[in-house]
């Protein structure tokens, strides 16, 4: 029990630390441009990727383990886990629409965009890849949501400070943005290690 | 029409740099550029992707109704996708272990997906092979000379063949994450540079 405790505690670090997602994997980049100019943004979208980056997680295991492999299947992968993610966030949207408005309200326009978010695809790859269990697929993505969400507020942070700052003429906007990240991804190699 | 076709070709080169300029497609960049043959391999492999669903979408873009285009064109293009993915694990087994997992994720690279919404389902089929021809092009130039830089600073190598003298001790933050975020940051500073310098 203990053993598989500490298998569980060494998936969250390694996932939303060690190997962060944006930071150490370079997957995911283009909300993480996209949508850290504010703190609030980044956090709405940060939710929105938790909710579905779990909630596909769990599908396509499910889909994987019981429908796919048993019928040999495997190289449709691509195609349904894609489909199976847009399926999804359509149907998200839609009973949040309707049964939780306030919770739509927060993060609803973040959904049309993670559809082709290719974090959530990468995490649903990664899950099945590894061969985790139901229960560790489920940890997993949380921890690398988790590690998405810390990245993305942080370099928001970091980009509400710049916009009071001096920038050279030709570094303002993306180059600068790409700066603050290379020192952000420095951090982050302090993990390297923590886990073997 | 051959005028057309090579004013499109070039704005993918340049102009309207997918990479540097629509800032699309960044995940594969700075993932697998850290040897040349990498890049090569996923410059080759996005071209053939986004030309070959580019193709089909615009041959089938007068019979596809608006309301379903997303999921029909996510289809296309996971097709193509596939059969990259499977004809690389067959035929370059190392080069398909290198880059991963960003094989099977070509298909939610923006690129194709931003190309085939703006352009290729608007245009006709010759038009949007050039289009798609001169976006992939870009593509590779980019992701090529920033794996030119990695390659050559991080190994001192380039195509795997020893260009430094052995004495040399590879710059580790070239192949680490840093290096890269750094190295898009001063392409793209670069590429403002320029561009403002030729049209003032």
């Amino acid at each position: 029990m203990s053993t598989e405790i500490l298998t569980l505690f060494k998936i969250i670090v390694s996932a939303a630390f060690v190997d962060n997602i944006i930071l150490a994997r370079y997957i995911g980049l283009c909300p993480y441009i996209g949508m850290s100019s504010s703190v609030a943004n980044s956090i709405g979208m940060g939710m929105a990727v938790t909710f579905v980056m779990v909630l596909a997680s769990i599908v396509t295991w499910v889909l994987w383990n019981f429908i796919f492999v048993p019928l040999g299947l495997e190289y449709l992968r691509i195609m349904v886990f894609i489909l199976v993610i847009a399926t999804l966030v359509q149907l998200v949207e839609i009973l949040l629409k309707k049964n939780v408005p306030n919770l739509y309200r927060a993060m609803g326009i973040y959904l049309p965009l993670i559809t082709t978010n290719c974090a959530i695809l990468a995490v649903t790859f990664l899950g099945v890849d590894y061969g985790y269990t139901l229960l560790q697929v489920v940890v997993y993505s949380i921890s690398v949501a988790l590690g998405f969400t810390v990245a993305l507020v942080l370099l928001a942070g970091i980009r509400e400070r710049l916009r009071l700052a001096r920038v050279p003429q030709f570094w303002q906007g993306y180059p600068i943005v790409f700066v603050a990240t290379c020192l952000l991804a420095i951090a982050f190699l302090g993990f390297k290690g923590l886990v073997k | 029409m051959m005028r057309e076709f090579w004013h499109y070709f070039r704005n993918g080169l340049l102009g309207e740099n997918p990479v540097l300029k629509l800032m699309i497609g960044l995940c594969s960049v700075l993932a697998v550029s850290v040897r040349v043959e990498n890049c090569l391999g996923m410059g080759a492999a996005v071209i053939f992707v986004l030309t070959c669903s580019s193709l089909v979408i615009s041959l089938i873009r007068n019979f596809v109704p608006n309301e379903v285009r997303i999921p029909i064109f996510i289809v296309v293009i996971s097709t193509f996708t596939t059969i990259v993915d499977l004809v690389m694990k067959a035929y370059l087994p190392p080069l398909s272990k290198a880059m991963g997992i960003f094989i099977p994720l070509i298909v939610v690279n923006c690129i194709i997906m931003a190309r085939a919404e703006a352009f290729a389902s608007r245009k006709p089929p010759l038009l949007a092979v050039a289009d798609a021809l001169g976006m992939g092009v870009g593509y590779t130039l980019v992701i090529t000379a920033i794996g030119v830089v990695r390659e050559l600073f991080g190994y001192g190598e380039i195509l795997s063949h020893p260009v430094f003298p052995r004495a040399y001790q590879g710059m580790m933050a070239m192949i680490l994450p840093p290096g890269a975020f750094l190295l898009i940051g001063i392409s793209i500073a670069l590429l403002n540079w320029s561009l403002k310098k030729v049209k003032p």
